[in-house]
C-alpha cells in the first residue's frame, strides 16, 4: 500500500488529476469494460507505472483528423494529459511539434527500437487505387506506410470510422479506392473504434485495457471492442418507449418531435448502429448532448454501410429481432393447457369404470341367464 | 292399469351415497366456476374454445339419451309393440341425459346470465346451426318432460290429467321423433363450419348430419340394452335378452348404414390414404371403427344375439365406438393451428362428473320412488 | 293408402328434397360495396409493436403481464385482452429478414374481417354481425350468450373470450369502429394503422389496397418502391425502400371467400401460421346444408305432418290392443 500510495502520489503530479478522479476513471472504464473491480485498482497502478507506457505510432490516412480533435477535447481526468503521459507517442503527425524529415527519422528509430512492442494506431482511409498514390506522406503512399508500420507493432488500432472501413471517402463512387485498415491488413488483427467521429472513451478504455493486461480487449467479428459496441444504439436509447408506443417526430419541430418522441421515421439509424452513445454520450458534456439527445435522427457514423451511404431520411433496418423472447413465436399461445396428471388419471378412471362395468355386468348376465334355463 | 310398478327399496344405498360423494365435489368446482369464472376450473383456451362440457356433457350425453328417441322410432313410427316395455325407462334416461345436457350448456355459456337470449325471436340467426341446436333440445326437453309426466301423474293418481294427456299423446311422441332427428343431425353440422380445424378423416362437410344422426340412433338402441341390462344385474329383473335381441338386430342395419356412409364419403372425397397415413388420427379412426365392427360382427351371428353378456358387450362397444366418434371429431384430432393444445383439468372432469353422477342419482330415486320399470307379469 | 306406404313416401320425400336442397347450396358471400380493409406487409414491419399498444390504447386493454418477467406488455397471442399482436417466424439462425430458410419475419395477428365470416355465420343469436356497407364484422355483448362458437368456427381463432372473468365477453377487432370508437365512421383511420411507421399496416378500402398488394407482387425485387403511410388512398407521407421478393400471393384475395384484411409476405404462409384453406368458405357450406334442410321450416313439417300421422295410427291400433 505504502508503494502505491507513492506511485500515485506521483502520478498526481504527473497528471495533475486528483488521486480520487483518476481512480473514479478508473472504475467507470473498468465498469464500461465489464471487468471485475478489482480490475480497476490493477488499471490505475498499470497507468501509474511510467515504466509501463507503450510507445505509440499514430498514422493519418485520408481523413478530417476529427478522431485526433475529439480526443483532444476529452476532459475528466484532463484525458489529453492521459493520453500524453499513460503512452509514449512517439509520432503522431497531427501532435508533433516537429516536422519534415526529423520526425520520420524518429518514426523510423522508434519502430526499429521497440520492434514488436508499439502500439500502431491508424486514423483516417487508405487508398489503395493506382497503387495508393492518392495519399502521400514524405514521399510514401499511406498504403505502404501502413503495411511497413503494421509489420511489426504489437497490436493495431484502427481509430475512427474512415480507418475502420473507409468512412465518407469509401462511399459510391469512391474514386480512390478508400479503404479501412482491416481491408488492408488482412490476416493481422485491427480492433476497430468507428464513429465520426469515434468516442474518445471508447478509444482510451481500449488502451487502458491494452497497458493493464497487454492484450486488446474482446472484440467482435468487425473489430470492434465488444464492451462499447456490443450493442444497438436503439436497444439503450432513452427515446425508445415512445418507439414501442408508437408515439414518432414526423417532422422536425412538430409536435411529437418538440416532445420529445421516436426520430425513427425521420431516418433515425439506431436500430442498425452499433455504438454506445446513449450511455456514454459524448465528451461528457453532459445534458443529453449526442445526436438523438439533441432531436436529430443518429446518422449511423460508425456503422459500415450505413453511415455516408444510406440516404440521411430513410428508414433504417431494425434489427432488433434478438433476443429471441421479445417477440412471441407464431405457435405460441396464451393458455395452453398440458395433461395434468390428476386429470389424465381421472380421464382413465371413466374410461377403466365403463369398461370394467360392461365386463362384470356381461359376466353377471351370463350366470343369471344359465341360472334362468 | 299401468303395466310398470315403482321397483320400491332403500334409496341410500352404498352406491348412491358414492355418488353422492362424486356430485358434492362436482358442485364444489361448479360453485368455483360461478364465482371466479370458466378460466379458473378449465383448460379452455383461445384454440379450444369448446372442451369436454360441450363434448361430452351435450354432444355425447344427448346422443346417449337418445334411447327415448332410438325407441320410439321402433315402436310408434316402426309398430314394433313388443319394445313398449322398454319405453318408459328409456325415456326417463333421456330426460335426464337431456335435462343435464341442457344444464351442462348452461355451464359451459360464457355469459350465462344471458341465456334467455337466445330464445328471444328477434335475435335468431336463420344460418347459425348452434340456433338449431339450441332451441330444438330445449323444446325437446319440454317434450320428454310430457311424455314421462304419465309415470308421474300415474303415481300422483290424477287421473284425469293423465286421461286428458294421453289423448294427445301422439303428438308429442310425433315431436319426440322429429326434434331429436333434427337436433341430433345438426350437432354433426357444427363440424362443417369448422372447416380446416376438423381432420379431413371426420369432416365430411354435407354427410356429417346423417353420420352424427345414425350414429346417435345406434347409441340410442345400444344404451337401451346396457340400461335394460343393468336393471337385471342391479335391480334383479328378469333377463330381457330375447326382447333386446331384436333391437341387436336394428341396430345391424344402422351399423351397416352408417360403416358405408362413413367409408363410402371418404372413397369419394378422395381420403382413404389418410385412413393409414395421419399418425395419431389414423390411430384413433382405426380404434373408433374397430369398436363399431366388433359389435357388427357380435349381433351378425343369431347364437350370440340371444346372450345378454354378448348384447351388452356389443352395446357397450358401440357407446364408445360412437363417443369416439364425437370425442375425435370435436377434440382428439381436432385442431384449431399450431401451439394450441388442450386436455381437460381435473376440476372441469369433476364438474362433468358430477353431472354424470347426479343423472345417475336421479334415475336411481325415479325408477324406486316412480312406476317406470315395467312389471314382470307377462314378460 | 297403407301405412307403409305412407310412410316410404313420406321418407322418400324428405330425403328428396333434403338432396336437392344440398346441391344449391349457396356461393361465397360476395365483398361489401365499400368495404374497408388493412394491408398487412410482413415485409415493411420491423416490429416495433406500436400497432400492439396503439390497440391496447383504443380498445382500453390492459397489458398482458408474463408472471414477473417484465412490466411490459407480453402478450403472446390474441385474448381477451389483446386484439392484435405481432408474432415472429424463425428459422435456424434467424439470420435475414424475410427469408425462409435461417431467417425471420414479423407476422400480425388480428381479425382478417372475413368476406364471408365463419362467426356471423355460427351465431345464434346476431351477436357476430358483417355491416353491409363496409364489410366490417363486429360484435355485439348484449345479445351474446356465450356459447363461444365463434371462436371454433373463425378459421383464424379471433374471437377470444374472457375466461379469467366471471362476466367475461367475447373479444375481437372490430378495425376501431365499434360504439364509442368509431373512427371509420368519424373518416379516420385504424389505429394500428396510423401508427404503423412504415406503412406495413394500411388502411384503406379494399379494393385500392387489393390493387396496391398486386402492384407490389409485380414490382422487382431490389427496385425500390414508394410506400405509402396511412390510408392508401390518402396517405400522409411515403418512404422509399427497395424492394424485397414477395410471394405472389395475396393472402385474403381468395381464401374462403376472401378477408378485407389482407397480408403480403416475403416467407410462405402457412409456416405464418395461416390455416390451410380453400376458395369456398366453410359457412357457405354449412349454411348450404342448414338452409335445404329448414328453409321455412317445410321439411320438418312435411316430417312431422307424416310422423303425427303414423303414430296416431300406431297409438290407436295400440290402444285397441289394450297394450298402451
Amino acid at each position: 500500500m505504502a508503494e502505491n500510495e507513492s506511485v500515485f502520489s506521483e502520478l498526481e503530479k504527473r497528471l495533475g488529476v486528483s488521486r480520487r478522479t483518476f481512480l473514479k476513471f478508473c472504475s467507470g472504464v473498468a465498469a464500461s469494460l465489464g471487468l471485475p473491480s478489482g480490475a480497476a485498482m490493477a488499471m490505475a497502478e498499470a497507468v501509474a507505472n511510467p515504466k509501463k507506457r507503450p510507445p505509440v505510432i499514430w498514422l493519418h490516412g485520408q481523413e478530417c483528423t476529427g478522431p485526433t480533435e475529439a480526443l483532444l477535447r476529452s476532459e475528466q481526468p484532463s484525458l489529453e494529459h492521459l493520453i500524453l503521459d499513460l503512452i509514449s507517442l512517439d509520432y503522431h503527425q497531427t501532435l508533433d511539434t516537429g516536422a519534415g524529415h526529423q520526425v520520420e527519422d524518429i518514426k523510423k528509430q522508434a519502430m526499429a527500437a521497440n520492434k514488436g512492442k508499439y502500439l500502431l494506431v491508424v486514423e483516417g482511409a487508405i487508398p489503395v487505387k493506382d497503387d495508393g498514390i492518392y495519399c502521400k506522406i514524405a514521399g510514401e503512399t499511406m498504403l505502404d506506410l501502413t503495411h511497413e508500420a503494421a509489420e511489426h507493432a504489437a497490436a493495431i488500432v484502427a481509430y475512427g470510422s474512415c480507418a475502420s472501413w473507409g468512412g465518407v471517402q469509401s462511399a459510391s463512387p469512391n474514386p480512390t479506392g478508400a479503404q479501412g485498415a482491416p481491408q488492408v491488413l488482412k490476416g493481422k488483427t485491427v480492433v476497430t473504434i468507428p464513429g465520426c467521429p469515434p468516442n474518445p472513451a471508447n478509444f482510451i478504455g481500449t488502451v487502458l485495457y491494452f497497458v493493464t493486461y497487454g492484450s486488446l480487449p474482446p472484440i467482435d467479428e468487425k473489430g470492434r471492442p465488444k464492451w462499447a459496441y456490443g450493442r444497438l444504439i436503439h436497444e439503450n436509447c432513452y427515446r425508445r418507449p415512445h418507439f414501442d408506443a408508437g408515439r414518432f417526430a414526423n417532422q422536425f419541430g412538430d409536435e411529437g418531435h418538440r416532445k420529445g418522441y421516436c426520430l425513427y421515421k425521420l431516418g433515425c439509424k439506431g436500430p442498425e448502429t452499433y455504438n454506445n452513445c446513449p450511455s456514454l454520450e459524448y465528451n461528457n458534456i453532459g445534458g443529453g448532448v449526442w445526436p438523438v439527445g439533441v432531436g436529430h435522427p443518429c446518422f449511423g457514423c460508425s456503422e459500415e454501410g450505413v453511415g455516408f451511404n444510406k440516404a440521411l431520411f430513410s428508414l433504417s433496418e431494425v434489427q432488433t429481432h434478438t433476443p429471441p423472447n421479445m417477440f412471441p413465436a407464431i405457435e405460441e399461445r396464451e393458455q395452453s393447457s398440458g395433461i395434468g396428471a390428476g386429470a389424465a388419471a381421472l380421464a382413465g378412471a371413466a374410461v377403466g369404470v365403463v369398461v370394467g362395468a360392461a365386463a362384470m355386468g356381461a359376466k353377471r348376465l351370463d350366470e343369471k341367464e344359465s341360472d334362468q334355463k | 292399469m299401468s303395466q310398470h310398478q315403482a321397483l320400491g327399496g332403500r334409496i341410500l344405498t352404498k352406491p348412491f351415497l358414492f355418488l353422492t360423494a362424486i356430485f358434492l365435489v362436482g358442485v364444489y368446482f361448479m360453485a368455483q366456476r360461478f364465482t371466479s369464472g370458466m378460466g379458473e376450473v378449465s383448460n379452455l383456451n383461445g384454440g379450444y374454445a369448446w372442451g369436454i362440457w360441450v363434448v361430452y356433457d351435450v354432444v355425447v350425453a344427448t346422443a346417449f339419451a337418445c334411447g327415448g328417441y332410438a325407441l320410439a322410432f321402433a315402436v310408434y313410427v316402426f309398430n314394433k309393440g313388443q319394445y313398449h316395455p322398454l319405453v318408459r325407462p328409456a325415456v326417463l334416461a333421456s330426460l335426464l341425459g337431456y335435462a343435464l345436457g341442457g344444464f351442462g350448456a348452461f355451464f359451459d355459456m360464457g355469459r350465462f346470465w344471458q341465456f334467455y337470449e337466445i330464445f328471444l325471436p328477434g335475435n335468431w340467426n336463420f344460418n347459425s346451426v348452434m340456433l338449431e341446436v339450441g332451441l330444438c333440445v330445449a323444446t325437446y326437453i319440454i317434450i320428454l318432460t310430457l311424455e314421462f309426466a304419465p309415470a308421474l301423474l300415474e303415481r300422483l293418481g290424477m287421473k284425469g290429467l293423465l286421461k286428458a294427456l294421453n289423448k294427445v299423446l301422439f303428438l308429442f311422441i310425433a315431436l319426440g321423433v322429429l326434434l331429436p332427428t333434427m337436433h341430433q343431425s345438426s350437432l354433426g353440422s357444427l363440424l362443417i363450419a369448422m372447416g380446416h380445424k376438423v381432420h379431413p378423416l371426420w369432416q365430411t362437410l354435407q354427410l356429417q348430419p346423417l353420420l352424427a344422426l345414425l350414429s346417435a340412433l345406434i347409441m340410442g338402441f345400444s344404451i337401451v340394452v346396457f340400461e335394460a341390462s343393468t336393471s337385471v344385474v342391479g335391480f334383479g329383473k328378469k333377463s330381457e335378452s330375447h326382447l333386446l335381441s331384436g333391437l341387436g338386430k336394428i341396430t345391424v342395419g344402422l351399423l351397416v348404414g352408417f360403416l358405408l356412409v362413413r367409408f363410402a364419403t371418404l372413397i369419394l372425397q378422395g381420403k382413404f390414404g389418410l385412413i393409414f397415413s395421419s399418425g395419431f388420427a389414423s390411430f384413433m379412426f382405426l380404434l373408433e371403427t374397430a369398436l363399431f365392427v366388433v359389435p357388427l360382427l357380435i349381433l351378425l351371428s343369431p347364437a350370440k344375439r340371444e346372450r345378454g353378456s354378448q348384447l351388452l358387450i356389443a352395446a357397450v362397444a358401440m357407446l364408445l365406438a360412437g363417443t369416439l366418434y364425437r370425442f375425435d371429431a370435436f377434440l382428439i384430432t381436432f385442431s384449431p393451428g399450431p401451439g394450441f393444445s388442450y386436455f381437460p383439468s381435473a376440476p372441469e372432469i369433476m364438474i362433468t362428473f358430477g353431472v354424470v353422477a347426479f343423472e345417475l342419482m336421479a334415475y336411481l330415486v325415479m325408477v324406486k320412488l316412480l312406476p317406470v320399470l315395467h312389471s314382470e307379469q307377462h314378460a | 293408402m297403407k301405412r307403409r306406404d305412407f310412410l316410404k313416401a313420406t321418407l322418400g320425400g324428405t330425403a328428396a328434397v333434403a338432396c336437392s336442397g344440398v346441391a344449391e347450396a349457396r356461393p361465397n358471400l360476395e365483398p361489401a360495396d365499400n368495404a374497408v380493409g388493412m394491408l398487412f406487409d410482413s415485409t415493411l414491419c420491423i416490429g416495433c409493436k406500436a400497432c400492439v399498444a396503439k390497440c391496447k390504447e383504443v380498445n382500453e386493454m390492459p397489458p398482458v403481464i408474463d408472471g414477473d418477467a417484465t412490466t411490459w406488455d407480453s402478450a403472446r397471442d390474441l385474448s381477451g385482452d389483446t386484439l392484435n399482436v405481432i408474432k415472429v417466424y424463425r428459422d435456424g439462425e434467424a439470420e435475414v429478414k424475410d427469408r425462409e430458410e435461417n431467417g425471420f419475419c414479423f407476422e400480425k395477428r388480428s381479425c382478417m374481417h372475413c368476406v364471408d365470416p365463419g362467426c356471423v355465420s355460427v351465431c345464434p343469436c346476431t351477436a357476430m354481425r358483417r355491416d353491409e356497407k363496409t364489410g366490417i364484422v363486429s360484435h355485439h355483448p348484449d345479445v351474446c350468450i356465450g356459447c363461444r362458437n365463434c371462436m371454433v368456427g373463425c378459421p383464424y381463432n379471433v374471437p377470444q373470450f374472457q375466461y379469467n372473468e366471471l362476466f367475461g365477453q367475447i373479444q375481437k377487432c372490430q378495425m376501431c369502429n365499434q360504439a364509442g370508437v368509431g373512427r371509420i365512421d368519424n373518416g379516420q383511420m385504424t389505429g394500428c394503422a396510423e401508427v404503423c411507421p412504415t406503412g406495413a399496416t394500411l388502411f384503406g378500402p379494399r379494393d385500392a389496397l387489393l390493387a396496391e398488394a398486386k402492384r407490389r407482387t409485380e414490382l422487382k425485387p431490389g427496385e425500390t418502391y414508394n410506400y405509402p403511410r396511412g390510408d392508401v388512398s390518402k396517405p400522409y407521407s411515403h418512404h422509399e425502400k427497395r424492394v424485397p421478393e414477395y410471394l405472389q400471393h395475396v393472402w385474403g384475395e381468395k381464401e374462403a371467400g376472401g378477408t378485407n384484411v389482407m397480408h403480403l409476405s416475403a416467407v410462405s404462409f402457412d409456416k405464418l401460421g395461416m390455416p390451410p384453406l380453400g376458395e369456398r368458405s366453410a359457412a357457405s357450406i354449412a349454411e348450404g346444408v342448414q338452409h335445404s334442410l329448414y328453409n321455412f321450416m317445410a321439411l320438418p313439417a312435411i316430417a312431422l305432418a307424416g310422423l303425427t300421422y303414423v303414430v296416431k295410427r300406431n297409438t290407436d291400433d295400440d290402444d285397441k290392443g289394450g297394450d298402451a
